[in-house]
């Protein structure tokens, strides 16, 4: 069960994995995670579902590489298994049939979009992709992502590649060039996410972001998830991950993200004195 | 060597186990259980066991218990409960089969829970458990969740012949006894060896499924199981929806114990995952959960804990004995006293509740006296935690992914309460899941009737409904 059967590592911290789990890969759907666990200690960590095999029963995960469990997991080889998988969890992403959508991934974030782009693409949606990075050896998956766009755009933060600037950027400059979106997706990390929104909302451009909230369970037992939007609590892992971006509660968002800074350093300290041992 | 009294069961005392998760009640030793066993009766007509929801036959283990045969016990108790370790150390006895027995009326009742558990604990000490493994009668049958409706279910249909598979959601199966039930009532391994009784008997645990997403109920019928029961308990947590309820700092019951007993975050640089450890706690709620939810508080350091309820001592639903452990360890109880808004700092940490008091007006549906506000009574409770443990209501995932499945619109499956049969055929649900939070031994109970009748259902050979 759970078998790692490719590796590829991406960038220094990020890696991409193909795991044997037929149930997940026969259930996922685009916008859909798994929650995993790598030890018996371990914590439960969610990863997004960045492409499956229905047929090879293989589901991708891409991940970066941010404190302890990442780290765990990325020890993890060909041939190894991961402790404990389950999914496929959340809500499919509803994803339109028609019209033109802007991608917008930052980071590692272009893994949760690839599926989202793969389905629209095949569904004949014009789809349109900003990717971006801090620099260029950091842009992941850009051939993934050529195959299931009509146009891909490169941005990096220090002007490495491609356009100079942050992602959101990009986007503002295709809708001043004129471009006529019906949808934004907008996937990375939160100030990313959040800049994005603050871009479509004067134009009153509808715009998707994937939260991603800390997690226990999975299943909305826990209430850990919970984000503010338009108002009202919603358990990320069931109601979500995908949300009208224009609608969260970001300021909220990042707080709870980082209510265990202190207790995640700790534990990666404790980690390193124990000699990376169980 | 009869004795008069109830033997008092030994504790760890109270200063000491505030601070750690080792067992409360340390069970009895043998001589005490004999001395306890020794009171009983053994009524021709006895009422303790009508006080119990499986029918325990308690003179007949008692009595066997008094000639020192614990084998013989054992399996008595066995006969009808498939969990005694569990039941005997968390059953609500005292409204249960100790409420009815005889020497009640004019003393104390048998301790029966005490004795159960200290029967369940000497057959563990005898080390490894033989079970034989029922020859299959190659039926198949889907149960839904490993808790202890679950978990009866599931065995009871084995003893019969059935291939059962039990899928569960998380990573260790048990349910609320693994993730929700404290170490220091309830130790894992306790749970763990119950756990493994039911796997001897046959059965196979798929953790890591959760059905309505990994698969639905109608794939388990594709994949030949003939009869599914749902066991998938009373999970979804409640909140209040008052200001300040997503502060950094405020955490629902079942947060709270799942970081604590599933994750063991109170190990924590051992285990991964990490948890808040408050200096001052405030857990809203006065039922059992509250009550597990405050003591672990205590036992991860806070310097003061504390139980804030709206109504007063008197309509506090907890078991009257955790809130007397509660109270020696030191948890501080602010009765008629109700959170409206909770404060935070910038950075959207909790810093504190703002409370009113409350006093006690008409009785309302429930016949409990309704809370109502006193005016100008505003208070601000200084705190860094807050656990809001209001209660719980069943996960809507099945019923939502289930086609002919239907529930009540607060959530529970509809389900026949002497049979467990749904509005979908072939298709049975027990426990917590039908009944809202209620109690181990009712949710046992529920998974024996669902198994006797899924039993009946299939040896029938019946395909109509
Ligand atoms: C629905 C969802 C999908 C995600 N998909 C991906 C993905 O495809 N690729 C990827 O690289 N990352 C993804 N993440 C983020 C990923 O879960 C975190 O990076 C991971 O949990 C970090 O764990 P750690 O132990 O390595 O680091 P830690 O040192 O524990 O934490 C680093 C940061 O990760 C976050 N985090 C920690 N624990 C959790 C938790 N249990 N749940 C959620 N966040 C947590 C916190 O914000 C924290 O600041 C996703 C998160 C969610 C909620
Ligand atoms: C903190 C706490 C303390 C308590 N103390 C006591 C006590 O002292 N005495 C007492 O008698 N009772 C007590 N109770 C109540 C008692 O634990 C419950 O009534 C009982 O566990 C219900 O059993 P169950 O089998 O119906 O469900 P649960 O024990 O809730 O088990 C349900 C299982 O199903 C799994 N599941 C849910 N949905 C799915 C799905 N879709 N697919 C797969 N799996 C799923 C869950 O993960 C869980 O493991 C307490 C409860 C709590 C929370
Ligand atoms: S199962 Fe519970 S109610 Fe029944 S005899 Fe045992 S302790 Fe009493
Ligand atoms: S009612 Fe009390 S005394 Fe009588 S058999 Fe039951 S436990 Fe013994
Ligand atoms: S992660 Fe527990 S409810 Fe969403």
């Amino acid at each position: 069960m759970n078998e790692i059967l490719a590796k590829r590592v991406l960038t220094p911290v990020t890696k991409l994995i193909v795991v044997k789990t037929p149930y997940v890969a026969q259930k996922a759907q685009a916008g859909q995670f798994i929650i995993l666990r790598v030890r018996e200690n371990g914590e439960r960590i969610p990863l997004t579902i960045a492409d499956f095999d229905r047929e090879a029963g293989t589901i991708t995960l891409v991940y970066q590489e941010v404190g302890l469990t990442t780290k765990l997991l990325g020890q993890l080889e060909v041939g190894d298994c991961i402790l404990n998988l389950v999914g496929p969890l959340g809500v499919p992403a509803e994803l339109p049939e028609k019209g033109t959508v802007v991608a917008v991934a930052g980071g590692v974030g272009v893994a949760p979009v690839l599926p989202k782009c793969k389905a629209m693409y095949e569904r004949g949606v014009n789809v349109i992709s900003i990717i971006g990075a801090r620099s260029k050896d950091l842009i992941i998956l850009e051939d993934e992502m050529r195959a299931v766009s009509h146009e891909v755009h490169i941005c990096t933060d220090d002007g490495s590649r491609g356009f100079h600037g942050f992602v959101s950027d990009k986007l503002k400059e295709l809708i001043d060039s004129g471009l006529k979106m019906d949808e934004v997706i907008a996937i990375g990390p939160m100030p990313m996410m959040r800049a994005t929104c603050e871009v479509t909302r004067p134009y009153g451009i509808k715009t998707w972001v994937s939260m991603n909230p800390i997690m226990v369970d999975g299943t909305g037992m826990c209430g850990a998830c919970r984000v503010t939007v338009g108002g009202e609590t919603k358990f990320s892992c069931v109601d979500g991950p995908m949300f009208d971006g224009h609608l969260v509660d970001w300021q909220e968002a990042w707080r709870r993200a980082n209510y265990y800074r202190d207790e995640e350093k700790a534990a990666n300290d404790h980690h390193c004195q124990c000699g990376g041992g169980k | 060597m009869a004795v008069k009294d109830r033997v008092p069961m030994s504790m760890q005392d109270p200063k000491e186990r505030a601070r750690n998760f080792l067992p409360v009640a340390l069970g009895y030793s043998e001589e005490e259980a004999l001395a306890e066993a020794s009171r009983c009766l053994q009524c021709k007509n006895p009422l303790c066991v009508g006080g119990c929801p499986v029918s325990v036959n308690i003179p007949g283990f008692i009595g066997h218990l008094k000639k020192g045969e614990f084998k013989e016990a054992i399996d008595v108790i066995k006969g009808t409960n498939n969990l005694p370790a569990v039941c005997g150390r968390v059953c609500p006895q005292e409204h249960q089969c100790e409420s009815k027995c005889v020497l009640g009326r004019a003393g104390k009742p048998i301790a029966i829970g005490r004795l159960e558990r200290f029967v369940a604990d000497w057959e563990s000490r005898q080390g490894e458990i033989t079970v034989e493994k029922p020859a299959s009668n190659g039926k198949k049958v889907a149960v839904i969740g490993s808790g202890p409706a679950g978990l009866t279910c599931a065995g009871d249909l084995a003893k019969l012949g059935y291939e059962v598979t039990i899928f569960e959601a998380l990573h260790t199966p048990g349910g609320v006894l693994i993730y929700g039930i404290p170490e220091f009532r309830l130790p894992k391994d306790v749970v763990k060896r119950e756990v493994d009784y039911v796997r001897k008997l046959g059965v196979k645990i798929e953790t890591d499924v959760v059905i309505g997403r990994t698969m639905t109920v109608e794939d388990l019928f594709d994949d030949g199981f003939q009869a599914v029961f749902i066991a998938s308990g009373a999970g979804l947590p409640m909140f209040m929806h008052i200001p300040g309820e997503n502060l950094n700092g405020v955490y629902s019951a079942n947060e709270w114990l799942t970081r604590i007993n599933l994750m063991k975050a109170y190990q924590f640089p051992e285990f991964d995952t990490p948890i808040k450890r408050g200096r001052k706690v405030a857990v809203i709620g006065a039922g059992n959960v509250a009550m597990d939810a405050v003591r672990c508080a205590l036992r991860l350091g806070a310097e003061k804990a504390m139980i804030v309820y709206r109504r007063g001592r008197q309509e506090m639903p907890a078991r009257a004995e955790e809130v007397e452990n509660a109270e020696e360890e030191g948890v501080e109880f602010y009765l008629l006293t109700n959170p409206v808004r909770i404060l935070g700092d910038d950075k959207g940490n909790v810093t504190g509740i703002e409370c009113v008091k409350m006093e006690l007006g008409e009785p309302d549906k429930s016949g409990r006296r309704r809370p109502v506000p006193v005016k100008g009574s505003e208070f601000v409770m200084d705190v860094d935690i807050v656990v809001m443990a209001l209660g719980t209501s069943p996960n809507p995932i099945l019923a939502k992914t289930t086609k002919g499945l239907e529930a009540e619109s607060w959530g529970g499956l509809k389900a026949d309460p002497n049979t467990g049969r749904t509005t979908h055929p072939r298709v049975w649900a027990g426990g917590d899941a039908v009944t809202g939070s209620a109690t181990v031994i009712l949710a046992m109970g529920a998974g024996r009737q669902a198994a006797k009748d899924i039993h009946e259902y299939l040896a029938s050979g019946r395909t109509d409904w």
